[in-house]
């Protein structure tokens, strides 16, 4: 049981930077999703925490035992591949016990723990088959079974789920988060999806290019995005940009591109401040905060925009719906009842309490909405 | 109601029986003429090559048109006669069409003259008196005959074990190097010379002059510069002479073995070596527990193809020393015996058993393909 840190960790090969001056701490039994596009670094952070890179600057520290030349064997870790990377020509027993007999464990110990390990993943009755006589989501459960039959300080999992099919990796992604519950132990997680990453995570952390953009919990980095990749990144549909200057006066101000112009609520006013008028920034507004003006929620401030349907996308629970306000596409996600078609006016209603704002040279962000 | 159906359908089926013979008769007819005007063509095509006086240059390319053409148009024929037939005779018949002529050749050119073989090793030198066993006995208790089969031994022991080993070892270890490519086109540029050559040149290496003149065999020279006395390499030291001849084909097939092993290893899917890594494996234990099992299938094929081959070993032995100094195998006895003693009965029945020697392997590695496929 012990926590993993990063210091100033930089990974290059050459001139290609894989991973930028890394500095990130996760606690002892946290369960921390490593995200962002494919190429942001992610993975390779990972496999430097496994051994299997050496990085070129910085600290990895796990426990209080700084490991940047322990071979993989000595970091007490256990890792899930994406391709699970089963030995062919072992049975699910042995593909289990492997790491255990490498280190001597007795014999009688090893079938103590690789049973427990498969009664807890419901594989018991797999233990006798080679991986190509199951299915994906078994030789999955064989891999995390490989995992947890070492008992180590953190697992690792790169991009577990990926292989699955969209049911199967619903029902596993539970799965693993009961497994961290019930294992207490560190999990680093990566994946792409950020589905995965907001379900099972106590904390993600979002990367970019090799540079960490933000790390929070979920509901914190959905709410407060630092930046306009992370804004983007998080959430799906992703959150609709518009491009434009801050307008008006102290006592009103708006976000204006043009064709949408938004009042600024008061409190973003403050975080603002009042010498903002002129700046070019980047506001962003998630679907979930764009009405149709029939079916809004109680106690929303709403500014009108006049708007053209577009395409329309029923979900079952909702409908996602493509619009168009002058030169300015988004997406809205409205209530199911709301009878919309293509080439529709409507009057939709943003939800002026959640606009984001971003300064549009660094992106960072200037102003989020109150979390309440 | 039930009867009035039953004549229905009776009366349907006789009328469509009617139809199908009245059109099995118009296919018949084109069935006969199609393959008749065929065979005219090649007929005339055969006459023609035989008895034309056209130019040379005009009979090879008539004859290669012919030669191929010929058989395509044979394939053709008998397939589309094949397809005139109910579908389900067609199914039945089809892959005839395709591995008849295989079959045929097959049978023509190897299967009858194994049985011939077979026969003649029944009887006595010049074929005139069934012996039954003889040959077979004075093989397996002449002493020299008995020193073929040890030498045999010898060959597949440690050639086919160092071709294999060596090229293992080479493959692996290529494949974590700068200069794999260079390394392994070293390896494999052996393979480009023929056994002949091969012996051309290591009779080089291995040639012996007086202890007073100097020593143009490379081993020779290097020995006798260490101090040591001029050897005929080849023919000292019997039995082990055989190995300096063995060291040839290793130089030779290891390249084959490397650069089959080396496709093998770069199949083997890295996260897997990751995890045994990660697992606690050190690169010796990943090497023989993780990365041989993986390329099992491989080494299995690599081992019966070289042991097959060592088996059959020939040329080399035939170059080097024809035999002499105790180097006889199998295949170099069946020649002198068949060809310079003209002993036919006792040639044939060292065919033999070189066949018989080789079946096992073969069957093996015919079901080794067959299970492999299977996963």
């Amino acid at each position: 049981m012990s926590g993993v840190s990063y210091k100033n960790m930089t990974k290059a090969w050459g001139d290609v930077i894989g991973v930028n001056n890394l500095n990130l701490e996760v606690p002892d039994k946290e369960f921390l999703v490593l995200v962002g596009p494919s190429g942001c670094g992610k993975s390779t952070a990972l496999r430097c925490l496994a051994g299997l890179e050496e990085i070129t600057q910085g600290e990895i520290i796990i426990g209080d035992r700084v490991v940047n030349d322990v071979p993989p064997k000595d970091r007490d870790i256990a890792m899930v591949f994406q391709s699970y990377a089963l030995y062919p020509h072992m049975t699910v027993y042995d593909n289990m016990a492997f790491g255990l007999k490498l280190r001597k464990t007795p014999k009688t110990e090893i079938d103590k723990r690789v049973q427990e390990a498969a009664r807890l993943l419901g594989i018991t009755p797999l233990l006798d088959r080679k991986p190509k006589q199951m299915s994906g989501g078994q030789r999955q459960r064989v891999a995390l079974g490989r995992a947890i039959v070492r008992d180590p300080a953190v697992f690792l999992l790169d991009e577990p789920l990926s292989n699955l099919d969209a049911k199967l990796r619903v029902q596993t992604r539970a799965e693993i988060s009961k497994l961290h519950q019930r294992l207490e132990t560190t999990f680093i997680y990566v994946t792409h999806d950020q589905v995965e990453a907001l379900t099972m995570a106590d904390r993600i952390a979002v990367m970019k290019d090799g540079v960490l953009q933000q790390v929070d919990s979920p509901q914190n980095l959905y709410d407060h995005p630092d930046n306009v990749f992370v804004a983007g990144f998080i959430g799906s549909p992703s959150m609709n940009f518009f491009s434009g200057t801050i307008t008006g006066t102290t006592d009103e101000m708006y976000v204006d591109s043009g064709s949408v112009r938004l009042r600024v609520s008061q409190s973003e006013v403050e975080q603002l401040g009042r010498d903002s008028i002129g700046k070019e920034v980047i506001f962003g507004v998630r679907p979930e905060d764009i009405h149709h003006p029939q079916y809004q929620p109680a106690g929303v401030t709403e500014q009108l925009l006049e708007s053209t349907v577009d395409v329309t996308e029923l979900m079952g629970n909702e409908i996602f719906v493509y619009l168009q306000t002058g030169e300015q596409n988004y997406i809205a996600r409205v209530d199911p009842r709301a009878d919309l078609r293509p080439g529709d006016k409507v009057q939709m209603a943003f939800n002026i309490e959640k606009i984001h704002i971003f300064d549009r040279t660094t992106e960072k962000s200037l102003a989020t909405p109150s979390s309440n | 109601m039930q009867k009035a159906t039953d004549m229905q359908t009776m009366d349907a089926k006789s009328s469509t029986v009617i139809e199908w013979f009245t059109s099995a008769i118009g296919r018949l007819i084109i069935s006969l003429i199609v393959p008749g005007i065929t065979f005219l063509v090649l007929w005339q095509g055969f006459i023609f090559l035989r008895e034309s006086d056209a130019p040379k240059v005009v009979i090879a390319v008539v004859a290669i048109i012919w030669g191929v053409g010929g058989i395509a148009i044979l394939y053709v024929v008998s397939n589309w006669l094949i397809e005139q037939m109910p579908a389900h005779w067609t199914r039945r018949l089809q892959p005839f069409v395709f591995i008849g002529p295989a079959m045929a050749i097959l049978a023509w050119y190897l299967a009858i003259h194994t049985f011939r073989t077979l026969w003649i090793s029944f009887y006595n030198r010049d074929g005139t008196e069934l012996v039954w066993l003889q040959n077979y006995a004075t093989i397996f208790t002449d002493r020299l005959m008995l020193e073929t089969f040890r030498n045999n031994l010898l060959w597949i022991l440690f050639g086919a074990t160092f071709s294999v080993v060596f090229g293992l070892l080479i493959a692996v270890l290529a494949d974590r190097s700068r200069f794999e490519t260079f390394a392994k086109s070293l390896i494999f540029l052996p393979m480009a010379i023929s056994m002949v050559g091969a012996g051309v040149i290591w009779n080089f290496i291995y040639e012996v002059k007086g202890v007073a003149d100097p020593q143009i065999g490379l081993l020779n020279a290097i020995w006798v510069g260490l101090g040591g006395q001029p050897q005929a390499w080849t023919a000292l030291l019997q039995p082990w002479n055989n190995l300096f001849l063995i060291v040839i084909v290793v130089w030779l097939q290891t390249g084959f073995a490397m650069v089959l092993f080396s496709a093998a290893i770069k199949g083997i899917p890295g996260e897997m070596i990751e995890a045994a890594r990660v697992d606690g494996a050190t690169e010796i234990q990943i090497f023989f527990r993780i990365m041989i099992p993986y390329i099992m299938g491989t080494i299995i094929t690599v081992s019966t193809t070289v042991v097959i081959f060592t088996l059959k070993i020939f040329d080399v032995i035939m170059v080097m020393t024809g035999g002499q100094f105790g180097t006889h195998v199998i295949a170099t006895q069946f020649y002198r015996q068949y060809f310079t003693n003209r002993n036919f009965g006792l040639g044939s029945a060292f065919a033999i058993i070189l066949l018989l020697a080789v079946i096992p392997v073969m069957i093996y590695n015919l079901k080794q393909f067959s299970e492999r496929e299977a996963f």
